[in-house]
């Protein structure tokens, strides 16, 4: 009989213990939630204040710009098909910048990563320097770079592509190293057991299980990169960016040439996802039996 | 009170479950036999409608189970709980939150997104879990927890449910004989007690014997045994395992008695409580 009621009361403190418990915690919740707003709702006040227009005012005309290029894209839709093939050529450099950037910003990006990851680098001690480094790679944006190596350089698609590059190692490595630390060990240990060297164990060990991840950051790193590339043509880097800002300063009347661009880069963005989507398909499921002879 | 009626599941041209039919008129622990491969999962997965049969019906005290959808499809998931191979929890959240999740088909999304449960819930997971054994692991998180204690507490989410049916699928496969034994008698004592059908999936004949009121052998998605225990004799489990006459019933057992004997002993009645 004392047993069963010693289990009784037992439960009973178990009982009251976790409802203080959740008590606690819901206070808790309810003030960060109401802080939240009060932060997310006197952060719009201010930042309303501070416009120079006055955001409420300027709000109806947010969609003038779209709807200019799209009427008059719509006007003359027949020189579309035109102007899509005049600026194919600087698409297809625009890629090439942003192909070549996320390629070399992908190897060392996987290189870095597997530096920097805790429980996989082989000094441990640069781990915490190299991702100071990743930072810096991050933080400088690319148009700063890019603006340096033009002046030093001088104009063309290469200084873009370095500016991308470097960028892309920074996002990718640290993205990548977060990759690394789900993966599990136990293939790595294995590997170990057999003597093989480290870059053995990463490529054979953690490689092919991060691959698909890998795989699918690096091209959505490739989609971010074909934009900024077109950003960087703004400032002299050549590609399509140089097209477009040309097309939009021409101002009112020339806006369907600025569609027409628009309409390739949507396109080629709408590629690369496809493309994405497939490739991680079959690298996670395998090819298809009998398709990789035909 | 529940019966198939030639229930079919094809995937493409296999076929996993092939015109199933079986009645249950009162509460009683079926225990579901075969080889790997043979269909039981499916057959559970299509009773609680996580896998929906490509022919036939199921019906429940008059419904129609097949053909809930919406809403009414959830609601019968709920009265009719399941339990899985590898306990299926959510690993980084406290015992009781997981236990709790058995009433989400109660709870409106907004209040089981900020995790707000009744204190009454709190306290009826706390006593399930005591009635099962591991109340004390209460705040931990149910990855901290080993695999036949979060197998108790798969069953104590299928028991908050207050479901009519359980269903378990291999719920012993990835356990120690020692927590295999915990687990299928605390399914027992639930039928017992509760008067709840259980029905459970399992891969050792000497488990279905020791706890089960009836049998179901299942092969190549073919129902080929329903019996009670005791018409389950050794030439009938080799035929529905598809074995030669090598085969014995201690090569499935995973009861630690059986180790070191050629016959597992049936227990009494009285013993199985």
């Amino acid at each position: 009989m004392t047993d069963i009621a010693g289990s009784a009361t037992r439960v009973a403190d178990i009982q009251a213990a976790y409802l203080a418990q959740a008590r606690s915690k819901r206070v808790m919740n309810l003030i960060l939630i109401v802080i939240f707003a009060a932060l997310l709702i006197a952060g719009f006040r201010t930042a309303d204040r501070r416009n120079a227009g006055g955001f409420w005012d300027g709000l109806p005309n947010i969609l003038d710009f779209p709807a200019d290029v799209i009427g008059e894209a719509i006007e003359r839709a027949h020189l579309l098909p035109g102007y899509l093939i005049k600026y194919l050529p600087s698409l297809i450099e625009t890629i090439n910048i942003a192909g070549a950037s996320t390629l070399l910003g992908a190897m060392a990006g996987l290189v870095m990563s597997l530096l920097v990851t805790r429980g996989l680098g082989p000094v441990p001690w640069l781990v915490g320097p190299l991702r100071r480094v990743l930072d810096i790679l991050r933080a400088v944006p690319e148009i700063v770079i890019a603006l340096v190596l033009i002046f030093m350089l001088g104009g063309g698609p290469v200084p873009a592509m370095i500016a991308i590059a470097l960028h892309t190692t920074g996002a990718l490595g640290k993205l990548f190293s977060e990759v690394n630390e789900n993966a599990s060990l136990r293939p790595v240990e294995g590997l170990a057991s057999v003597g093989a060297t480290w870059t053995q164990r990463m490529l054979l060990g953690v490689v092919p299980q991060v691959a698909p991840n890998y795989l699918s950051y690096a091209l959505l790193r490739f989609e971010i990169n074909i934009r900024a590339s077109a950003i960087l043509g703004f400032v002299g880097a050549g590609g399509i960016g140089y097209d477009l800002r040309n097309t939009m300063s021409w101002g009112a009347g020339k806006f369907d040439e600025a569609a027409a661009i628009f309409l390739l880069l949507f396109l080629s963005i709408v590629a690369v996802d496809q493309m994405s989507s497939i490739l991680r398909h079959r690298l996670t499921h395998g090819a298809k039996p009998g398709e990789i002879h035909r | 009170m529940l019966s198939f009626d030639k229930v079919t599941k094809s995937f493409g041209a296999n076929t996993a479950v092939q015109a199933a039919s079986f009645t249950v008129d009162r509460p009683m622990m079926i225990g579901i036999i075969g080889r790997s491969g043979a269909g039981k999962s499916t057959l559970l997965r299509i009773l609680n409608r996580l896998t929906d049969a490509t022919t036939g019906a199921i019906t429940f005290e008059g419904m129609n189970v097949t053909a809930l959808r919406g809403s009414a499809k959830r609601n019968w998931q709920a009265q009719c709980a399941m339990i899985f191979q590898q306990f299926n929890l959510v690993p980084r959240m406290d015992v009781v939150s997981n236990v709790l999740h058995g009433t989400l088909n109660r709870r409106s999304t907004l209040t089981s997104m900020f995790n707000l449960f009744p204190d009454a819930d709190i306290t009826r997971a706390i006593d399930i879990l005591d009635r099962l054994g591991i109340a004390e692991h209460a705040p931990k998180r149910a990855e901290a927890l080993s695999g036949g204690q979060q197998q108790r507490v798969a069953i104590a989410r299928a028991l908050m449910q207050d479901p009519r049916l359980i269903l378990a699928d291999e719920p012993i496969a990835s356990l120690d004989p020692m927590n295999a034994q915990v687990v299928m008698q605390s399914l027992r004592d639930i039928h017992e007690q509760d008067g709840r059908t259980v029905i459970a999936n399992l891969h050792t004949l000497d488990t279905a014997r020791q706890f089960c009121d009836r049998v179901i052998g299942m092969r190549d998605g073919r129902i080929v045994f329903d019996g009670t225990p005791e018409q389950l004799t050794t030439g009938v489990a080799r035929d529905i395992y598809g074995a030669d006459a090598s085969f014995s019933e201690a090569a499935t057992s995973t009861r630690i008695e059986t180790l070191g004997t050629t016959r597992p002993r049936r227990p009494e009645p009285a013993e199985a409580l």
